[in-house]
């Protein structure tokens, strides 16, 4: 057995022993669903860091880096960036007015039923979009690895599955929480292990470092790997990264796996903490994706990469080139755990808002006719989530960069949740129509614009759609986000609902003071 | 936190002057913060796609502005969330107050 197989296995065994441990532990739904709410500020921030940093940020960023240079480094900026929205906007009445999802929040002012059942779409639709994205990392990391053992990578893509529903349905809340820090913390261990690796090999200096990046050899000329303008190009270039931009600043504070996170602490208080943690470990972790992705550019160059595993393996191929095999293997089973563990917590959002929204609260009127009754929808849900992805992935292929599909996924939050979220928040005005018509309108065009835009469409056989794209972004944001608004602000303002302008005094106090939120249990 | 009060009278915590003064003070920090670092964030790309001249441009070394810039929004985030930490803990203080006086109303 080869050396990256024995530590894939040691690191599933902990896993799976932490996630027994915590299957005994919890019980009841505040327990499977937020923990509950007993997670502390720092352990929280982790856990929202882990949940972050995944196959897209290690696997994707380093890549996009190494293939395009400046211009791939510009999702580690919006990603950090990101944070303010979430810190300043959206964090602290989430925790206040909201119990288990996204959708308690829009619940309380509105129409519950018509509300939560496109919440719940909406939430089930970013996060198969996201995990696709895992599932194709997976899938490439798993199929290297295990070269020459027959396990192709449709193969990996179906285990990697099978593994993450094993966390959900058994562990829940309290040990995807777990997982994600523990795997946190081997991340951000790995990367400071490779950084400096890729440092000693510029005899730690960083001038001769920045002049290499300034010299890479790509494609038979040397190019200046630091300058923007590799992958976004004129005449829509510019365009094309505000519409990256916008979808990566106003996508984290929609994404349905993050918010939940906000519901397994005591607080808003503690929720804006593990927020400030989050920001740190996130922002250290994309500087040095500098190191990663520049590292591979200049070490490995991208015709190397190309044609041992692509894109998405710039990083284990740049640990394999600078320490050989073992550590190959130590940074692959840190990217095998981060999908695992970012797989898990995508899956356990996605379960949670269709067994609490669609089920309990759309189809049995808030009620549990039996004791448990929710918990167990929640796991038959994850089943169902974890085929739909895999499937996906394996119709996708391993040519996507996964940073690129994650940045889609951002771009269908930021449209079909932001408004809606912070339109139940902040105006008073806002209704169940507005919410709906919102709702609607941002998962529609942003669904459709990407359908349309030049990275499915396309006049060559590397396209899943044939044809001159109709759309000329690849990222649908500057038209989706400002749709998703527009068509909110409509719906509200052609439609009057007396009761949920009556609640807004309502909303607005629990939201400022966290009087009458959900409690930690035990207290 | 608050002991779980009975059906809590929304509408008039959310007339007092008390609350209308936490919102007010929230209000202060928070649009402006956000509309700096929304205008600091979009300039990069804005920048980076119609002045890709100035961006190339030359700092330290073989670093153009283009890479400074961009580094310099990790620091940019970091200082704004330092702030709005402190504010935030000005707001908690607020908070209690306010929630304590309703408990004795």
């Amino acid at each position: 057995m080869s050396t990256p197989l024995l530590m894939f296995l040691l690191f599933i065994a902990v896993t799976l022993a932490i996630t027994w441990w915590a299957a005994r532990r919890s019980t009841g739904s505040a327990a499977y669903f937020a923990a509950g709410r007993n997670i502390t500020g720092w352990q929280n921030g982790i856990a929202v860091a882990g949940d972050y940093m995944s196959a897209a940020s290690f696997l994707g960023i380093a890549g996009i880096i190494a293939f395009q240079g400046y211009d791939g480094f510009m999702y580690s900026v919006g990603w950090l960036v990101a944070y303010l929205t979430v810190l300043l906007v959206v964090a602290e009445p989430l925790r206040n007015a909201g119990k288990y999802t996204m959708a308690d929040v829009l619940a309380y002012r509105l129409r519950p039923r018509p509300v939560r059942a496109m919440a719940s779409l909406s939430t089930l639709t970013v996060s198969t979009f996201y995990m696709i994205a895992q599932m194709v990392g997976a899938g490439t990391l798993v199929a290297l690895l295990l070269k020459g053992s027959g396990i192709s990578y449709n193969g990996a893509v179906a285990g990697v599955g099978i593994l993450m529903v094993a966390y959900v349905v058994f562990g829940g809340m309290l040990a995807t929480t777990w997982v994600q820090i523990i795997k946190a913390v081997l991340l951000i261990a790995g990367t400071i292990l490779l950084s400096i690796l890729v440092m000693a090999h510029f005899h730690f200096s960083l001038g001769e470092f920045f002049d290499a990046i300034t010299h890479v050899q790509s494609g038979g000329k040397v190019t200046n790997f630091l300058e923007p303008g590799l992958r976004y190009k004129p005449p829509y270039g510019a365009i094309d990264l505000i519409s990256l931009g916008l979808a990566l600043i106003f996508g984290t504070a929609g994404l349905p796996h993050i918010l939940v996170r906000f519901y397994t602490v005591p607080d808003a208080r503690t929720a804006r903490i593990s927020v400030v943690w989050a920001m740190f470990i996130i922002g250290a972790f994309y500087i040095m994706t500098t190191f990663l992705g520049f590292g591979a550019a200049t070490i490995l160059g991208s015709d190397y990469i190309r044609g041992h595993g692509g894109i998405n393996m710039s990083a284990p191929l740049l640990a394999q080139r600078l320490a050989g095999d073992v550590f190959f293997a130590f940074i692959s089973s840190i990217a095998f755990a981060t999908i695992l563990a970012v797989v898990a917590g995508l899956t356990i959002s996605a379960s949670t808002s269709f067994a609490h929204d669609f089920f309990t609260n759309v189809i049995h009127h808030g009620r549990e006719r039996r004791p448990g009754e929710e918990v167990r929808v929640a796991r038959i849900t994850a089943f169902f989530v974890g085929a739909v992805s895999i499937g996906i992935a394996v119709l996708l292929g391993p040519t996507f960069n996964v940073a690129f599909l994650v940045g889609l996924a951002f771009a269908v939050a930021a449209s079909a949740n932001l408004p809606v979220i912070v339109f139940s928040i902040f105006w008073p005005r806002f209704n169940t129509a507005g919410a709906l018509w919102g709702q609607a309108a941002g998962l529609v065009s942003s669904l459709v614009l990407i359908v349309i835009s030049p990275s499915i469409m396309g006049n060559d056989a590397t396209h899943l759609i044939r044809g001159t794209p109709l759309f000329p972004l690849e990222n649908p944001g500057i038209v989706s986000i400002p749709l998703g608004f527009l068509a909110a602000w409509l719906g509200a303002g052609l439609s009057s609902e007396p009761e949920a302008e009556s609640k807004f005094a309502e909303m607005e106090v629990r939201a400022n003071t966290g009087l009458g939120a959900e409690q930690a249990a035990g207290h | 936190m608050a002991s779980p009060i009975p059906a809590p009278d929304w509408q008039r915590i959310a007339r007092l002057p008390e609350f209308r003064e936490l919102i007010a003070a929230k209000r202060r920090f928070i649009v402006p913060a956000f509309v700096f670092f929304c205008a600091y964030y979009f300039a990069l790309p804005a920048l980076v796609g119609w002045a890709p001249a100035l961006m190339r441009r030359r700092v330290i070394g073989p670093v153009n502005l283009a890479y400074l810039y961009a580094l310099s929004q990790f620091f940019m985030a970091w200082m704004v969330a330092i702030l709005y930490t402190r504010a935030a803990a000005r707001f908690d203080g607020i908070v209690k107050e306010l929630l304590s006086r309703i408990q004795k109303d």
